[in-house]
């Protein structure tokens, strides 16, 4: 839980680093607005408004769009079109009818934790069942599922037995796996691979192509080492390097792991040391989106042509950065616990090469579109 | 509320300082032996200092599970849910490194006399 103290602390240190960076002053401010649900004083509310308009010089709405994060508590609507990154709130999204029109539609879900059975979730494979639920309903039907790892909390066999029960009733038949540390813990990993990770290269990364799409999952959270984060290692970096030569600059590039894959807090370490290499043979491409889980909550920069996403988790919300003595799970009230866990859906029109991240969590509306024609 | 993590099962200070308000015995550790405890992603005490033949016992009492890896290979854990102990007698005089291999942030040291 929060304190008001905190929250100054924590917003001061945002508004500090928005200051400094006018590249992207915005996204970590945004991703505290969403953790709050809506439940921002307005005082500071004011504050960020003032703030974001200052260093709003590229003409996004950011105000309104955060105004109405702080509504809302839910989502946002991202999307990425000729390189020039575009935030909005969900209510001028263009991105209800690209929903609809979407030539293909992904979701991705992270952190499941099954097995987890403390405070603030005791449940979490009926978390887990109510997330795939609003998958399910969602108009347009997803192609595929994209899990950014820990899928279970011990990798123990019978916690995979559960994801793999609630898993079977979605409706999206093919889901993409890469593990979280959780997922490797006894055994580096074996059964992870045996299990979710068959015809992958080294500790289970991998690549595949969707209408057009590059998708490459990496694995960061094998072999780590003291004192460090998350780690791709030097066998994966070539391998990565590799896998995207030759490939057309216009290609749309999806990169997904579990921990992500820019430094966002490096006291709980949140990031990956050997990031930057995988980085640098992405950038020639105009268009790139990552994907990562583990830090349990939404938060997203853009950096050039490359956005970087965090999902929220199914099963249980941790702190903001330095708001907390440590990482471990945040205890919230059961009634607001649904609206801090929740499912990614991203949809990609040919047309323009875009992507749009759809955010909600799963206590709103009965699915992330209809939440976006919500609002 | 506890100011640590909101979470009354974690309003334990670290070892030392119990066993300094409560010098029971059942609250001393057994002649050659030491504790560490895992709190909130910290190992405390993070450097400990104790005689040869010393037994020394990790607990876990966050609400995620870690290990205790020596960065040598000289002992690994199993990982460690919530309140669970792991132990290891350190027979040779030398400093010993170790980290959580799961959250390698986390690192403490053996210091062996």
């Amino acid at each position: 839980m929060l304190s008001y103290h905190n929250w100054d602390r924590r917003l001061m240190q945002l508004l500090d680093d928005g200051t400094r960076n006018k590249n992207h002053p915005v996204q970590l401010v945004t991703q505290n607005v969403i953790n709050y649900g809506g439940q921002m004083p307005h005082k500071k509310q004011d504050l960020i408004d003032q703030n974001l308009q200052d260093l709003n010089d590229d003409g996004v709405d950011r105000r309104g769009f955060l105004k109405c994060m702080a509504w809302a508590g839910t989502g946002l609507v991202w999307t990425m079109s000729g390189g020039v990154p575009v935030s909005r709130a969900f209510a001028k999204s263009v991105d209800k009818t690209a929903v609809k029109g979407a030539d293909f539609t992904f979701v991705q879900i992270s952190d499941s934790h099954i097995g987890f059975n403390k405070p603030a979730n005791p449940d979490v494979t009926a978390t887990l069942q109510t997330a795939i639920n609003k998958i399910n309903a969602m108009p347009q039907k997803p192609d595929f599922i994209i899990h950014t790892g820990d899928l279970s909390q011990l990798s123990k066999p019978s916690e995979f037995d559960t994801l793999d029960q609630v898993l079977k009733g979605a409706s999206a038949k093919q889901i993409y796996f890469v593990p979280g540390e959780h997922d490797m813990l006894s055994d580096n990993g074996e059964q992870f691979l045996q299990r979710y990770g068959k015809g992958t290269k080294g500790t289970g990364w991998y690549s595949f192509d969707q209408k057009g799409v590059h998708f490459v999952g990496l694995v960061n959270v094998a072999n780590l080492k003291a004192g460090g984060m998350g780690s791709l290692g030097h066998e994966q970096l070539e391998w990565l390097e590799d896998d995207l030569r030759g490939r057309s600059a216009s290609t749309p590039i999806v990169l997904f792991a579990h921990i992500p894959l820019w430094t966002i807090y490096p006291d709980w370490g949140w990031g990956t040391d050997d990031s930057a290499q995988a980085l640098s043979y992405v950038k020639r491409f105009g268009s790139v989106t990552v994907l990562n889980g583990h830090i349990h909550q939404i938060m997203q920069k853009v950096e050039g042509k490359v956005s970087f996403h965090t999902a929220m988790s199914t099963a249980f919300p941790q702190p903001a950065p330095g708001t907390a003595p440590s990482a471990g799970p945040m205890k919230v009230p059961a009634d607001q616990l649904q609206q801090m866990l929740g499912i990614t859906d991203v949809n990609y029109l040919v047309s323009g090469r875009s992507l749009a991240v759809v955010d909600s969590p799963l206590g709103a509306g009965s699915s992330a579109t209809a939440n976006a024609g919500g609002i | 509320m506890d100011r640590k993590r909101g979470n009354p099962n974690h309003d334990r200070g670290p070892a030392f300082v119990r066993r300094s308000r409560s010098l029971t015995a059942a609250d001393m550790p057994a002649p050659g032996s030491a504790a560490v405890q895992i709190d909130n992603f910290v190992f405390g005490p993070q450097a400990i200092t104790v005689p040869t033949g010393t037994t020394v016992t990790w607990t876990n009492r966050d609400d995620i599970p870690h290990t205790v890896v020596s960065t040598d290979g000289v002992f690994k854990s199993k990982v460690q849910d919530t309140d669970e102990k792991f132990s290891f007698k350190f027979d040779k005089r030398g400093t010993y490194a170790y980290y959580c291999s799961i959250h390698p942030k986390m690192t403490g040291k053996v210091v062996v006399q």
